[in-house]
């Protein structure tokens, strides 16, 4: 079961307390979700913009809203979440750093992963050949991308400096499969990070 | 009239502060309901609609008004689930309204008391309390089906496991409230409306009805849906008259949908139902705060939008979902493309199918 999930979402579920509550903001089909509530009995709710997959997580009897996590993430209680989960949304958001402020005004913690934009093929195309990278992790060209704010490792981890947010946790994975912590800047195709207020 | 029907034992208090004696309840089942009751759904119809939701109207007979959705092996399968559907207080297919009879043997015509979108309900729950249905499986309910089915949720929490309210609102605007009194006053200057004691004269306010249900009916249609429809084309002739008859194909169906309305339904009803819709506000009716309205639920919720509809749009529906959060409320919600505008719900959409199917199963 859990080896369907792609290697982050996998650490997610890993990481995420049983009958804990959990709002997942691009929830995309719902396999987190649906995950989440089958293996960690997790109060799941979701966020997505694309109808026809609202479609599909409702038959899956999941309880998910179709809507814009850069405007929807407002109208949820403070606290309402144990945990806010962005997967691989971050750099699609209008501002990433207040999606950040309010996935850790809903949510106690986050759960966010982002493909890294200074991992080393990255670099190599953009360096030998002077146009935007198009790879696995960003399959689009620059022009119809939904991409807005590339970030990089370095990039998040100076983010949640100035933020003010503590970074519990991080994972980086390339291939499918995770790495070591060791030049992740540039050896990480994406990154997570499990990140929580300051305050707590 | 065929249909199963039964008098509620206990006066039923209103939201005027009046209760009505005697109150008959039209019902209409489908499916068998299983012996612990757990598989009963609750169908809400919308402001002209009858219990008669998949099965022949016994005054048109049309097939019934949900016929698609409802039926064996259909998204509403009636091999699984025991479908109620009642005809709402205030109509005329059989529950009491002001064309019953009075204690005085009289129709109530404009005697009968205002009513509400909540007295509806609960009228609808007192059917429930007759037939023991302690909990519904799931309430479903689109346009003022759609309010019930909020409004039983807020006022009735305990009563319905799930909630499937489509192309809705949890209050009435200002532009449907303009609509519906554009409908009542067509019918009140009707001359044979006679201040609604019309009944005993033989002459109906028809023109009246008639010409609220074509003002009405626009409402449900989308501009996109009319012009692939009708256009500007003329109806059975080749040039403009420079008369006033039906010249254009949209007018003659106008004028079709109007008369066909008045042979099925009872003017004084769509007085007094246009008039529970206009004074439904599910938040005021809470403190204000719509989130306050859902706080005692532990159902879920589903809610179904239409890009077309201009009648109840999305924001309508997302206004309902984002209290329901504040609530902490369990809640799916999806905007549907469809063409065809508020009538959307009733019409042949396979995404509200699967959506339906989705969240009741």
């Amino acid at each position: 079961m859990t080896s369907a999930l792609r290697p982050d979402l996998a650490v997610i579920l890993d990481h995420v307390e049983p009958g804990s509550r959990a709002l997942d903001v691009g929830c995309g089909d719902g396999v987190l979700m649906a995950a989440l509530r089958d293996q960690k009995h997790v109060d799941a709710r979701g966020i997505e913009i694309d109808g026809a997959c609202v479609e599909r997580c409702v038959a899956r009897g999941l309880s998910v809203v179709q809507g814009d996590a850069d405007r929807d993430l407002s109208f949820y209680p403070d606290g309402a979440f144990d945990y806010a989960i962005l997967s691989q949304t971050l750099q699609t958001a209008e501002r990433p750093d207040r999606m950040m402020q309010e996935l850790l005004r809903v949510g106690r913690r986050a759960f966010v992963s982002f493909p890294n934009f200074a991992y080393w093929r990255m670099r190599w195309a953009l360096l030998s050949r002077g146009r935007m990278p198009v790879t696995r992790h960003l399959p689009v060209t620059w022009y119809e991308t939904q991409n807005i704010h590339h970030v990089t490792v370095k990039d998040f981890e100076a983010l949640a400096d100035d933020l003010g947010v503590q970074i519990a946790n991080r994972w980086f994975f390339t291939n499918e499969r995770e790495i070591g912590e060791g030049g992740a800047n540039w050896r990480a195709e994406y990154a997570l990070f499990e990140v929580e207020r300051s305050s707590v | 009239m065929q249909s199963k029907s039964l008098i509620l034992p206990h006066p039923l208090p209103l939201d005027s502060g009046e209760a009505l004696e005697g109150v008959s309840i039209a019902y209409e089942t489908y499916g068998e309901l299983a012996p612990d009751k757990g598989n009963a759904i609750l169908l809400c119809h919308a402001l002209t609609g009858d219990q008669f939701v998949a099965s022949e109207h016994p005054v048109t007979g049309k097939p019934g008004w949900w016929e698609r959705m409802v039926g064996p092996g259909k998204p509403i399968d009636t091999d699984r689930f025991h479908v109620i559907c009642a005809n709402v207080i205030g109509s005329c297919m059989g529950s009491t309204g002001p064309a019953s009879d009075a204690p005085d043997g009289k129709p109530y015509a404009m005697r009968f008391p205002v009513l509400t979108i909540r007295d509806m309900v609960r009228g609808l729950v007192g059917l429930l309390d007759a037939l023991e249905i302690e909990q519904l499986h799931t309430v479903v309910g689109g346009s003022m089906g759609g309010m019930q089915a909020l409004s039983l949720a807020a006022n009735f929490p305990e009563r319905a496991a799930r909630i499937l309210a489509i192309a809705t609102t949890a209050r009435h605007s200002a532009q449907n409230i303009a609509f519906h009194e554009v409908g009542r006053q067509a019918i009140m200057a009707d001359p044979n409306w006679a201040e609604g004691d019309y009944y005993a004269s033989g002459k109906t306010p028809d023109a009246g009805l008639a010409v609220a249900r074509m003002a009405a009916h626009i409402t449900y249609l989308s501009e996109a849906g009319l012009t692939d429809k009708f256009g500007r084309r003329l109806q059975d002739r080749a040039e403009k008259t420079f008369g006033f008859d039906a010249d254009f194909q949209v007018e003659s169906y106008l004028r079709y949908q109007g008369s066909g309305f008045t042979r099925r339904f009872d003017a004084n009803s769509y007085l007094y139902i246009t008039r529970a819709m206009d004074y439904f506000d599910l938040a005021e009716e809470h403190g204000g705060l719509l989130a306050n309205a859902f706080a005692g639920t532990t159902a879920r919720f589903c809610l179904i939008s239409f890009d077309s509809d201009w009648l109840y749009p999305t924001a309508e529906s997302r206004h309902v979902v984002h209290a329901l959060n504040a609530a902490g409320a369990p809640v799916s919600f999806v905007e549907l493309s469809a063409p065809f505008g508020h009538d959307s719900f009733l019409l042949d959409v396979p995404e509200l199918d699967r959506v339906v199917k989705g969240f009741i199963e």
